[in-house]
């Protein structure tokens, strides 16, 4: 075996080297310095991220099962930022006293599903990307499940592995037509088999691989499981799992889509994804409404996210995934930026309703000026990152011509309007509403402002640093092999 | 033809899951369908494509990561079970809309 093909793949070494650091810190270490864990987790991850942040060699391994290209390697750099804004906020949350005792495991398994996620979206072959999407949502069944004195938690993680299997078996069953129909596994082989087919199993297959790949993306119709997991989990497993799995799941879905399926695409899924996007966002929207737990209210916001980001991929072209990998990344900051409020609200005070935020502003500034500039961007409003998102993967879809797809872009328009509403109401909640009980002052750890005082950055300024957009951009058109079968 | 029983046991499967009451018992009808996969891909690759082995890799991993999914929901339900003393899904309604 030639083991040099392992240097194609340094993210993942280097990830598996923060692991086993991780691990080797937690087994052997005496007691008393295992408090430092979490620090020293961080500290690793940090200068892992900055690291993977090196341009590495394109090329394929093992027979063309791994790729390495520019594409996903800024992707897998930017689920690294993401996760290391979520170690950072969940610092303080793993020193508390029901956690500490578990601490190391909770590090782990975050690590180990990042690798699963890693392999998901660097995977040509479909048992390498079974693979990486099984190591990617197991862990975090055990994770949901990881407040042991919280019954909410047990339920979260019961209800998240039952439609995790369910929809991992579907996703096989899709496999298996695929595998019938071609006689091969591999992504390329396969759309070389797939021009100009167009029978029942074909459809079937497809309808099957979005229907499991849209369960981890939490796409409506396959999306009740979102809510209660998100509610149930602790914070800092829940906006791990609201950005950093449904970022990598996206990508993933790309490839599969453009690459494996792109032979069919005006003739099968694009329909298919389009009814799929249209009632994505405006189920998550409606549902959103009526939510008065912040932690469901956001469930429900992210579906209606996941509605967008998709909005990328239907369009199939490199503008699409340059807005969609953009989107991700400012989705990542906006959304841990509202976590991080959520999470050092709740572990000072247990409070996580919108009620309960009346009168923040009064008493805590800092925390509701953040919180507000995530709804702001969130909700799409002009001078932050969440507006150039939108704007740039509206602009990908349409890019793509048909006027279908304009009639589609014009529905997310309208969501995006009613989304306004709810965001807002979080924001009317703690700047307008007065309330005599409202939670009181107090500090947060430094560690959680360092995380949201990250995000707040990357909300200002990603959508005014043009490079940014530029430099995704000349990496998707440097990967237009990907689009090569779409027809 | 040798399809048939995969697909019957995908159904009941599905069946199950929708059906059944004690989480055990929703546990089984997804090992039957995750298995009705496994057979699937061992029947596409005996007699569709017989000079290769990539089906059969295929379900060997497949089996392995069915392990893995069983060992985990088994290990929830447990969890469960010690704080509610029941296996019944229905027990499960705190968190809903």
């Amino acid at each position: 075996m030639d083991y040099s093909q392992f240097l194609l793949m340094p993210q993942e070494m280097g990830l598996l080297l923060v692991f086993l650091l991780v691990f080797l810190y937690d087994t052997f270490l005496p007691q008393k310095m295992q408090k430092a864990l979490p620090v020293f987790t961080a500290t690793v991850f940090a200068i892992y991220t900055a690291l993977s942040f090196i341009p590495v060699a394109a090329g394929e391994a093992f027979g063309g099962m791994f790729v390495q290209d520019p594409s996903t390697w800024v992707m897998k750099g930017i689920l690294n930022i993401g996760t290391l804004l979520v170690l950072l906020q969940a610092i303080e949350w793993t020193n508390s006293d029901f956690v500490s005792v578990r601490r190391g495991e909770f590090y782990e398994l975050i690590l180990l599903t990042l690798f699963g996620m890693f392999l998901m979206i660097s995977g040509r072959h479909f048992l390498l990307f079974v693979i990486g999407l099984e190591t990617a949502s197991l862990p975090l069944a055990a994770l949901a499940a990881f407040e042991k004195n919280h019954y909410e938690s047990h339920e979260a993680a019961a209800k998240y592995v039952f439609t995790a299997v369910f929809s991992s078996a579907v996703l096989l069953l899709g496999i298996s037509f695929v595998y019938g129909l071609t006689g091969t596994l591999y992504f390329g082989d396969i759309a070389y088999y797939l021009v100009g087919e167009k029978s029942a199993l074909l459809i079937a297959a497809v309808a099957f691989v979005i229907a499991g790949v849209g369960f981890k993306l939490s796409l409506v119709p396959f999306h009740l499981w979102t809510a209660d997991v998100y509610r149930g989990a602790p914070t800092a497993v829940t906006s791990y799992l609201s950005v950093i799995s449904k970022g990598a799941a996206a990508f993933a879905f790309l490839v599969i889509l453009v690459q494996v399926f792109g032979a069919v695409y005006t003739s099968v899924w694009e329909w298919m994804l389009y009814v799929v996007i249209a009632i994505t966002i405006t189920v998550g929207n409606l549902f959103a409404i009526r939510q008065r737990n912040l932690k469901r209210f956001l469930a429900f916001s992210s579906i209606s996210q996941a509605g967008y980001i998709m909005l990328g991929i239907i369009g199939a072209n490199t503008m699409g995934m340059t807005a969609m990998m953009f989107y991700v990344l400012v989705y990542i900051f906006s959304n841990l930026a509202a976590f991080g409020v959520i999470a050092a609200i709740e572990r000072k005070t247990g409070k996580v309703t919108t009620d309960d935020y009346n009168g923040l502003f009064k008493t805590n500034p800092w925390l509701s000026f953040t919180m507000m500039l995530a709804m702001f961007s969130l909700g799409g409003i002009p001078p932050f990152a969440g507006f150039f998102s939108k704007f740039f993967i509206f602009v990908g879809a349409a890019h793509q011509g048909s006027v279908a797809i304009y009639v589609l872009v014009f529905i997310a328009l309208i969501n995006t309007i009613i989304s306004l509403y709810y965001y807002l109401l979080v924001v009317k909640a703690m700047f307008i509403r007065q309330d005599e009980c409202a939670i009181p002052a107090f500090k947060s750890a430094w560690s959680e402002r360092v995380g949201m005082a990250l995000c707040v950055l990357g909300i200002m300024f990603i959508g005014l640093l043009s490079c940014i957009y530029t430099g995704l951009s000349q990496i998707s058109e440097g990967v237009q092999t990907l689009f090569a079968t779409l027809s | 033809m040798y399809l048939v029983p995969s697909l019957v046991m995908f159904g009941c499967g599905v069946f199950g899951f929708i059906t059944r009451k004690n989480m055990i018992a929703i546990l089984i009808s997804l090992e039957l369908m995750l298995n009705s996969v496994d057979i699937n891909f061992v029947v596409f690759n005996r007699f569709l494509y017989p000079e290769q082995t990539e089906g059969m890799f295929f379900t060997l991993f497949a089996i392995a990561i069915a392990a893995a999914e069983t060992a985990v929901a088994i290990a929830l339900i447990i969890n469960v079970y010690r704080v509610v003393k029941n296996v019944d899904i229905n027990q499960l309604t705190k968190l809903k809309f």
